[in-house]
């Protein structure tokens, strides 16, 4: 380690972290637009021009509200609970290659400290829930633990067959075998094993469904909890779990990209890397506001039998099936 | 067996035609209409208060004859004439409706023989105050109307 290795980690988390902050507060505003879109409507218009603005007049409200914490409430894990959600999401940055170059450390384990990260934010949500003495936190509490159990078993399985076929955990490794062209990403590994699309589709599901999005977004369901587990948080309380949020839909995206997509590295070979990895990134992000505007929100067994009775018998099956490909080829 | 695999890929090809539908909804232009900027055009038999119709000098063709007083069912309208020199018909010199009072029957619009009122399409009605409502002066409307259509 150089002297200025230190220097440069501390610019890259200052970075992560704001990145984190403006990527959550303008995801919001894509959000909000693309919904209005979707709906055929027009999205936020009045603050500044088509509603950009918008996202900087919401914080300047978060900030500017009192911080309540409700009679009743478990005083210091009401408080613990955001600051539990965002660490772990702004250290998933310090590990993600955006590039090549622009990476904060390449761990040789980095995938396995990636997953560590982001399901750190079950946690959170649930002493959330628990500690704010409201029904609609505890029952999202539940719904937040017991969802845990129904994805986290077919990714892992996926993240095997993709391990498998990588040989190294290091997301650098992982990104690099899959240089040249678009056919060389392991979405398109069919000769490895011919159901990769269908792997990448039941990694999709479960991130959708890890990162509390709709379909799966029973934890907070509006219309049934109000805010589930962040209903009695005000201000800024309520803010950092928002944040959070949206980077962990990042975080899920860049999983996606880096697995199955080629990371930085580009389909046709002009731009540099991290244009096409945010391009491939947001692409994804752009999915994930496709697909909570389009379905409706499942119940509860629905998540679980699609789990059980289809997510993990395929999965299981496309890694014994890669088992035996990379065995007999 | 068969079953189960036939549910699993038409569901998921179920998924895809709604993902399909929302798509195409996406690119196409959004219906908002942002109101206080641009409104919709009322619709042809809309109702709102009645209004002087005017001929080409941009005078009312009202007669006074009061028909459309004795037709109001609740009394909301008072007329005055007057017969101007070398003319042979009356011309309204006060024309003025009780909004509070009018139902918007339209049996004045319906009596009137030379076509003089006719309901208005103004939907931006709002005041603060009751007394706004209690006389809509038409004569006064039909000044300021032409005033605006020389300017």
């Amino acid at each position: 380690m150089t002297a200025a290795e230190p220097i440069r980690l501390l610019l890259f988390l200052v970075g992560a972290a704001t990145f984190v902050g403006l990527n959550a507060a303008y995801l919001v505003w894509v959000e909000r637009k693309g919904a209005g879109r979707f709906q055929r409507r027009a999205g936020p218009t009045e603050v500044g021009y088509a509603g950009l603005l918008q996202p900087i007049a919401d914080a300047g409200k978060l900030m500017s509200k009192q911080l309540i914490v409700p009679p009743g409430a478990d005083r210091m894990l009401f408080r613990l609970a955001p600051v539990m959600m965002m660490p772990p999401a702004i250290m998933a940055f310090a590990i993600l290659p955006f590039s090549e170059y622009l990476v904060g450390i390449d761990l040789n384990v980095g995938l396995i400290a990636l997953f560590a990260f982001s399901s750190f934010n079950v946690i959170a949500v649930m002493l959330a829930g628990w500690s704010s003495r409201n029904k609609y936190g505890i029952i999202s509490a539940a719904r937040v633990v017991s969802q845990n159990v129904a994805y986290e078993i077919p990714m892992m399985l996926v993240i095997i067959t993709i391990l498998m076929l990588a040989g190294t955990l290091s997301l650098t490794g992982i990104v690099d075998q899959q240089a040249g062209a678009f056919w060389n990403w392991n979405l398109f590994a069919l000769a490895s094993n011919p159901l990769m699309p269908v792997t990448f589709i039941i990694f999709f599901v479960c991130m959708l469904s890890e990162t509390n999005r709709a379909p799966f977004d029973m934890a907070e369901a509006e219309s049934e909890l109000v805010a589930g587990a962040y209903t009695e948080y005000a201000g800024m309380g309520f803010g950092v779990f928002f944040m959070a949020e949206y980077a962990n839909i990042v975080i899920g995206c860049a999983i996606a990209v880096i697995l199955f997509l080629g990371g930085w590295h580009s389909p046709v070979g002009v731009f540099p890397g991290v244009f096409w990895f945010l391009l491939k990134l947001y692409f994804m992000v752009f999915v994930v506001i496709w697909v909570r505007w389009t379905f409706p929100r499942t119940q509860f067994y629905g998540l679980l039998n699609l789990s059980w009775k289809i997510l993990i018998p395929i999965s299981i099956f496309t890694l014994l099936l890669s088992a035996v490909m990379i065995k007999l080829v | 067996m068969k079953n189960i695999f036939k549910e699993v890929v038409g569901g998921f090809y179920s998924l895809t035609v709604g993902m399909g539908i929302t798509l195409r909804e996406f690119f196409r232009k959004p219906v908002t209409v942002h109101y206080p900027r641009e409104s919709l055009k009322m619709p042809e038999r809309y109702r709102s208060h009645l209004i002087f119709t005017s001929d080409e000098n941009g005078a009312s063709t009202c007669i006074a004859c009061n028909l459309c007083v004795k037709a109001c069912p609740t009394d909301c309208i008072i007329v005055e004439g007057e017969k101007k020199e070398g003319e042979k018909r009356k011309s309204v010199t006060k024309y003025d409706l009780d909004f509070t009072r009018c139902s918007l029957c339209g049996a004045c619009v319906e009596v009137c023989p030379t076509d003089a009122i006719v309901f208005s399409k103004r939907y931006n009605l709002a005041a603060t105050d009751r007394q706004q409502f209690h006389i809509i002066d038409l004569c006064k409307d039909l000044e300021e109307r032409n005033k605006k259509k020389a300017r």
